[in-house]
């Protein structure tokens, strides 16, 4: 089921062009250095949730997607194939796999069980944006006052923030940081990381 | 720039934040018993002390959550910030 779904969802976006689909040649050759990773991660999944943390709907939620839902401010939490990010104290972002998000959104409505609960499918909102490498965090550092250092916030650490002024949702991974940007920001975001790692690409 | 501390995301820079006015300003019970003069004095009349004003702020770059902050409109240092609801915080 859950994969004929998917498969329907492909087919029927086979036209679709993901936000910063015209940056792949020139993120590579940014990534050719190897201090350096930049490139897009297209057509995620994400699930916008809204819920009571303290409610039994949220525990049934955490229970239906195996991932319970992190209550600590700014923090990540994984499980199989989907990430939960801490948007809010009442609000997360489900993130899965391309053509994830019916199946997703049939789990934790299903899980809500009429509670006052909010599920709403936001994938096309944001693409995803990853900085790898050595090097990404002297990258960010130009255009993010946040404390990037491992110590404040590594791996499993989620913030909103403004990066080179464009709201974005900057995840902490073990291999380096992914940034959602709104599909409107991501061509400007784009330029911008390709323009601060100038210094850092070899031979440039 | 203002280093604000959101009661739930922690110290962010002030261009995260939107403004909100003086805290604590309570809508009035019954809005239609009011002249118009007290309903001008609850929209439009405000407190403009020198020294320590409770406010609210928005981290609308952040966790889009409204709180309150005790700023010393002086020195613009930021002495509580606290969240939606709960009293404001008794500074010495």
């Amino acid at each position: 089921m859950a994969d004929s779904v998917a498969a329907s969802v492909a087919a029927s976006m086979a036209e679709r062009r993901s936000p910063a689909a015209a940056f792949a040649a020139r993120f590579e050759a940014a990534s050719a250095g190897g201090g350096l990773r930049l490139a897009e991660i297209p057509f995620l999944t994400q699930i916008n949730l809204r819920v009571d943390p303290k409610s039994p709907a949220a525990e049934r939620i955490g229970t239906a997607i195996g991932v319970p839902l992190p209550v600590e401010p700014g923090t990540a939490a994984g499980g199989g194939d989907l990430e939960v990010l801490w948007l809010g104290p009442d609000e997360w972002l489900v993130v899965g796999p391309d053509g994830a998000a019916p199946g997703l959104v049939e789990r934790l409505t299903e899980a809500a069980d009429g509670e006052h609960v909010s599920v709403v499918d936001v994938s096309a909102q944001r693409t995803t944006l990853v900085v790898a490498g050595d090097r990404a965090r002297d990258v960010l550092a130009h255009g993010c006052a946040l404390d990037l250092h491992p110590r404040v916030f590594g791996p499993g650490r989620v913030a909103q923030t403004m990066l080179a002024r464009a709201g974005v949702v900057l995840v902490a991974g073990a291999d380096g940081f992914r940034l959602l940007v709104r599909s409107s920001f991501a061509a400007y975001v784009a330029e911008w990381l390709l323009d601060a790692s100038v210094e850092y690409v070899a031979g440039g | 720039m203002l280093l604000i501390a959101c009661p739930w995301c922690g110290p962010r820079d002030e261009a995260e934040f939107h403004y909100g006015g003086q805290a604590h300003v309570a809508y009035p019970e019954d809005p239609a018993a009011l002249s118009d003069e007290e309903w001008a004095r609850y929209l439009f009349f405000r407190d403009n002390p020198e020294g320590l004003f409770a406010e609210r702020w928005s981290h609308t770059a952040g966790c889009r959550r409204w709180f309150n902050a005790v700023r010393d409109t002086a020195t613009n240092e930021i002495h509580a910030v606290y969240r939606a609801g709960e009293p404001r915080p008794v500074i010495a």
